[in-house]
């Protein structure tokens, strides 16, 4: 009986040995492979292994070395930090809107729920293709998209160049603004399913005490139901931060790099820089500074989500 | 009992109408625009009008192809789509529910340190996988075909599909698996007839999840099949949208066709999907 069972322990661990063993090479080991690439002198089609210490971060870095590929790596970083900002911003805000409003014992929530969340079950590649030709601004003359419904309700103060205007206000590109609202169009219904699942989970008797309290409606909210949310608001911040962090299909489709990488991110330069450029080193060291930002984010969130667990 | 007029009501309506409108905006410019015909979408003052008449020629352009022009119809790449998303779906649902299985009734030693290792693979930015991936596909004669993407989309799979199955699995009482080792039972028995009878909405939830992300996804697809014969939809529709002559009315037709079949499961069987993406912030 003892070692039945312990026959069937093995099976058991047999049988999820393949996926440990695949995942262990095809993420952990392709993780070391690319870091091994950052700190080579690849840089062409024919792989070159020599071992040139950070020479590759450092270019991309430095002001003096870098060159263009510095200028472009600092205006990605910057794009995507004020991406994340304003689309982080954008979706939680929304989404909190619209999971309260639905919450509200609405008639016809299941379209309107519907509505907001569909944009989540397409592609970023369609989304970009629609966003692109909505925020097309066209030419003074022959203006397009939004710049032609402006124009023909008469607010042509409000016509600019959209995602092709290079403008920088500090850091910021203003080119960013028609991306992250497309962005944040195809991910406000997911923060709005988490927080219209959290606002389903807490006890109607918990509101209902909050009422008898002397509690308004509003107050309610504020002192009863916002308290509870805060840990979905930390998991949203956290999942959409991350996609953020490596977004690339959607610029890419909608916008790419941008008139002077207005529109830049880094992933957008590692694609183009190591498929279209061949420079495979440059761009294992730039999506080695892509992980690591991203598991910055996510390793205390795992941890965080595995104690809560254990103390469930 | 009459229904009164509630100012504060008529607001929460008012705004979710307001917003539901917003967000078809891009609806409306996907159907308006893939209905006109290209003289149509030329003429910049009828840009937000709606189509003169049902014009289905963009669709057949988009599906078919303008080989006169240069422009590769879509057909080939939907059904490329189909044959990637749909046995890549099925054998990352079948490894995550094994792997579920094991990780909730069959915790093995260092488990909770291996799982979450696991989890990380499906947070990663892919950028950071994509040379060694391409080289070694290549090594292993799957360079540039669809059963390399296949095997791509199984393996990074494997974190998210396995996550659903254990939060599934870890619902089912321990007792009821102890009885039916008592009965004799083995570890497949168990499987077979306790865990997996019970497991139909978690391939559910998991089998539309795994559809609807491979069917979407993009980077691995354009970076491991070069050949525009093999590949899958999205990169097809990037490239139709990238080409020098754009025709907006064709297209707008394609990426209503590339969107048409996740939007087709999502309609029907929203409930699972929302099941699925809420599942992806790892507690279940």
């Amino acid at each position: 009986m003892n070692s039945n069972a312990r026959h069937e322990r093995w099976i058991a661990f047999a049988m999820i040995l393949p996926s440990i063993i695949l995942l262990a090479i095809f993420v952990y080991g392709f993780i070391g492979w690319t870091g091994l690439v950052s700190v080579s002198k690849w840089d062409g089609i024919q792989p070159d292994y020599t071992f040139v210490g950070l020479d590759n971060y450092r270019q991309l870095f430095s002001r003096v070395a870098g060159g263009i590929a510095a200028t472009r790596f600092y205006t990605g970083l910057w794009n995507t930090f004020f991406f994340t900002i304003f689309f982080l911003l954008l979706c939680v805000g929304f989404g909190l809107l619209l999971a309260i409003l639905l919450d509200q014992k609405v008639k016809g929530e299941g379209i309107f729920r519907t509505i907001y969340l569909f944009p989540m079950a397409i592609s970023f590649v369609v989304t970009g293709v629609v966003w692109q030709w909505i925020f097309a601004p066209g030419t003074e003359s022959r203006p397009r998209g939004i710049n032609a419904l402006l124009g023909q309700l008469g607010l042509e103060h409000l016509k600019w160049g959209w995602y092709t205007d290079p403008t920088a206000i500090g850091p910021f590109h203003v080119a960013l603004i028609p991306v992250f609202i497309a962005a944040a169009w195809q991910m406000i219904g997911y923060t709005m399913a988490m927080y219209l699942a959290g606002l389903r989970a807490i006890p109607d008797d918990l509101r209902e005490a909050g009422r008898v309290d002397g509690a308004s409606g509003i107050g309610v909210y504020r002192h009863i139901v916002m308290p509870l949310l805060r840990p979905i608001t930390f998991s949203a911040l956290i999942v959409l931060g991350h996609i953020s962090l490596k977004i690339f299909d959607l610029i890419y489709t909608m916008t790419g790099k941008g008139p002077a990488f207005a529109t830049d991110v880094p992933g957008i330069f590692m694609f183009e820089t190591t498929f279209q450029g061949n420079h495979y080193a440059q761009g294992a060291a730039i999506s080695v500074i892509m992980l690591l930002m991203v598991a910055l984010v996510i390793i205390p969130y795992l941890i965080y989500s595995f104690r809560q667990e254990v103390e469930l | 009992m009459t229904a009164r007029f509630n100012p504060a009501r008529a607001a929460v309506y008012a705004l979710l109408v307001l917003f539901a409108l917003i967000f078809l905006i891009p609806v409306y410019v996907l159907l308006s625009s893939s209905l006109k015909t290209f003289a149509e979408v030329q003429d910049l003052s009828k840009l937000w009008s709606l189509p003169q008449g049902l014009n289905l020629e963009s669709f057949r352009a988009a599906w078919s192809g303008i080989p006169e022009k240069g422009l590769r119809g879509l057909a080939p790449n939907l059904l490329n789509s189909f044959k990637l998303t749909i046995p890549a779906t099925i054998i990352s649902a079948m490894l995550g529910s094994m792997n579920g299985y094991v990780l909730s009734k069959w915790k093995f030693r260092g488990a909770n340190v291996v799982f979450p290792l696991m989890l990380f693979g499906m947070f990663i930015p892919y950028q950071a996988v994509l040379v060694p991936l391409t080289i070694t596909l290549a090594r292993v004669g799957l360079g540039g075909s669809l059963w390399g993407l296949i095997l791509v989309h199984v393996v990074y799979g494997i974190p998210i599909t396995t996550l659903i199955f254990r939060n599934y699995y870890t619902e089912v009482p321990n007792e009821m698996v102890e009885a039916s080792r008592i009965d004799g039972a083995g570890f497949f028995g168990i499987y077979r007839y306790i865990l997996f009878p019970l497991s139909l909405p978690g391939f559910v939830v998991v089998i539309i999840w795994q559809f609807t992300n491979i069917w979407n996804e993009f980077l691995f697809a354009v970076t491991t099949l070069q050949k525009p014969e093999l590949q899958p939809i999205t990169v097809a529709l990037r490239n139709l949208s990238g080409s020098q002559i754009k025709e907006w009315n064709v297209v707008m037709a394609g990426a209503i066709i590339a969107a048409v079949p996740t939007l087709i499961v999502y309609i029907i069987m929203g409930r699972y999907f929302i099941r699925g993406l809420l599942a992806g912030s790892v507690k279940g």
